[in-house]
């Protein structure tokens, strides 16, 4: 397989970047030459092989490490109860544009 | 107590230093921030003296009331990937202009708890992305890489560059890191520098930017084992509210086991790590290091890890993955560089993207969007995530056979500043013997063995099972206890 410039502006564009023609061109090359390595990844047999998002479901039983153990590793959802105050003025205060406590960004709906 | 200038002692004997009151925080801070200002490796992106001071004098007013936590008043600094709160933090990256976290990340904050003076920001790959320290992109205009000093015409390896450098010219006695695909113990070997990345979960994600959640994990780096040990012991621990993937694990006394004997240990040798490709100079420390190793009584066995090749399309292509959902963060709304100029909403985005972003993560962001795109997500995404899984299973099987497994970092020594800056998969191909313990999961650590070409320090990743930290830590602190190579600086022996 061999991505082509129409590929390129795709990705460019899901990905919301922009570039000029000089750097497609070499966007392109450098794509086309890591593909050509993962060509070997598809070659192997990985029927009947679960996908493994995340190290922690691949840890075996950790024993007596694991305070969790009796049901094994696996991810876990937090309690649903409010932990972070309200910081606003702190979370704006690196924010490009900023009026009343609101992010300012481009008029969206006309 | 030591009589070695400041900036050679190790944590430890600076910790005794304090301790016999032949120095105050105070002056061990003051000391390593003129030495981190007149340093000339660009190691360092940030400081801020009145913050720096004022917790050296914090430490020695809790020295003087006999306070004898491990850590107190020893100076460490940040790799600029942990947000904190008493300096800029720009991951490397122009998109974080300007930018200043509320908060500090969990590892920051549980070192910071411990005692430990902040010295500064450190400088590293953008996002973490790369291995040579050559895609930092700060400061805007004039980014400036970071070189070894060993040799000041080469890399400091990478991402985490700034750190290892920094640890190496004795300008701070201790650095954090992260480790996605190598980037703790691969600069810590082109340094010749101690460094570990614990097991994943150990240490929390919190306040780390994100650069591929399902493999990202804090680390120190410093000048030995020993040392290793009382930063990890500080860093680790459960982070329950903030980090989803933390473990839920007990704080660990990582030093407890340090002084073990290793008579008995079964050191696994996987000769994919041996193949050609290694360079003879890397080759011959790696092989006397696992002799020095036998000579203390351990076992060396011969295993297998079939897949070493295959993790570096595995892992280029899962990183990006998880690097191009992380990044679409960066929309110049919230925080950082927004363009001036621009049309509409959709226009802002991509503007800002491209302004703000350098090469390698908008190579990486397209890879990603890519390899998750309708039609493709089976073939790469899926396909990649299965074999990971059997890079997992292949190193259960050789742990069956072994208690940690041993071999180099890197193919070779660091390379020549530019030599492959234009080649990105130079810089892939050259991480392939730290890929599969991170695609697992594992714990994997780098100590320096000796010297290649140029006199460049050859390190020895040793990679543990799960949650075996410690163990690891005692085989290196009994490595370094036999040998002197971690006591080598670049101006000569401490």
């Amino acid at each position: 397989m061999s991505l082509t410039p129409a590929d390129i502006q795709r990705l460019a564009q899901l990905s919301r970047l922009s570039f000029d023609d000089a750097q497609q061109q070499r966007l392109r090359q450098g794509l086309n030459d890591f593909f050509a390595i993962v060509e070997q990844m598809r070659e192997v047999d990985t029927s009947g092989v679960l996908p493994m998002a995340h190290p922690i479901d691949a840890m075996p039983n950790l024993g007596d490490h694991a305070a969790s153990a009796a049901q094994g590793m696996s991810l876990r959802l937090r309690e649903d109860r409010v932990s972070e105050p309200n910081q606003r003025e702190a979370n704006q205060h690196s924010a490009p544009a900023v009026e009343n406590g609101l992010f300012l960004v481009p008029k969206v709906i006309e | 107590m030591s009589d070695k200038a400041l900036h050679h002692q190790s944590l430890v004997e600076l910790r005794a230093t304090l301790a016999a009151k032949t120095a105050s925080a105070t002056e061990v801070a003051q000391h390593f921030l003129a030495r981190a200002k007149a340093d000339h490796h660009h190691a360092f992106l940030a400081f801020n003296e009145e913050a720096t001071l004022a917790q050296a004098q914090a430490a020695d007013a809790r020295l003087a009331q006999g306070d004898a936590s491990p850590l107190l008043g020893l100076p460490i600094a940040h790799k600029d990937i942990f947000v904190t709160t008493d300096f800029p933090t720009t991951a490397g990256s122009r998109i974080l202009a300007g930018y200043r976290s509320p908060f500090n990340a969990t590892v920051v904050q549980r070192l910071s708890e411990a005692g430990m003076v902040s010295i500064g920001k450190l400088s590293c790959d953008e996002f973490a992305m790369g291995s040579a320290n050559e895609n930092v992109a700060v400061p805007a205009g004039q980014p400036q890489p970071v070189t070894n000093p060993w040799d000041t015409s080469r890399i400091p390896g990478g991402s985490s560059g700034g750190s290892a450098a920094a640890v190496a010219a004795g300008l701070t006695p201790a650095a954090t890191g992260t480790d996605t695909g190598g980037s703790i113990r691969q600069p810590a070997a082109f340094c010749g520098i101690t460094g570990i990345k614990p097991t994943y979960g150990r240490a929390s994600r919190y306040g780390m930017v994100a650069f591929a959640s399902s493999l990202d994990q804090a680390g120190p780096m410093a000048r030995s084992a020993e040392d290793c040990a009382l930063l990890l012991s500080a860093m680790c621990g459960p982070d329950m509210d903030r980090d989803s993937t933390s473990l839920d694990v007990k704080v660990e006394d990582f030093s407890r086991d340090l002084h073990k004997p290793v008579k008995g240990l079964r050191v696994g040798v996987p000769h994919e790590f041996f193949a050609e490709g290694v360079a003879e100079d890397v080759r011959g420390p790696i092989e006397l290091a696992l002799k020095t190793l036998q000579a203390q009584g351990a076992t060396l066995v011969p295993i297998a890890l079939p897949r070493t090749e295959l993790s570096i399309p595995v892992y280029y292509i899962i990183a990006p993955a998880e690097a191009s959902s992380n990044l679409s963060r960066f929309d110049g709304v919230k925080f950082g560089h927004r363009a001036k100029q621009f049309t509409d909403l959709a226009d802002m985005y991509e503007k800002t993207r491209s302004e703000g972003f350098g090469d390698e993560v908008k190579r990486r962001i397209m890879i990603g969007s890519y390899v998750l795109s309708h039609g493709y997500y089976d073939a790469y995404y899926l396909q990649a995530q299965k074999i990971r899984r059997m890079i997992a299973d292949d190193f259960q099987r050789a742990f069956a056979d072994c208690d940690v497994i041993a071999g180099p970092v890197a193919p070779t020594v660091a390379w020549k500043l530019g030599d492959k800056s234009d080649d990105p998969l130079a810089n892939y191909l050259a991480d392939i013997f730290t890929l599969p313990a991170s695609l697992a999961g594992l714990p994997g650590m780098s100590i320096p063995v000796g010297f290649g070409e140029g006199r460049m320090p050859v390190g020895l990743q040793l990679i543990g099972n799960y949650l075996q930290e410690a163990q690891l830590l005692n085989v290196a602190h009994q490595f370094q206890l036999a040998t002197d190579h971690h006591l080598q600086t670049p101006g000569g022996a401490a």
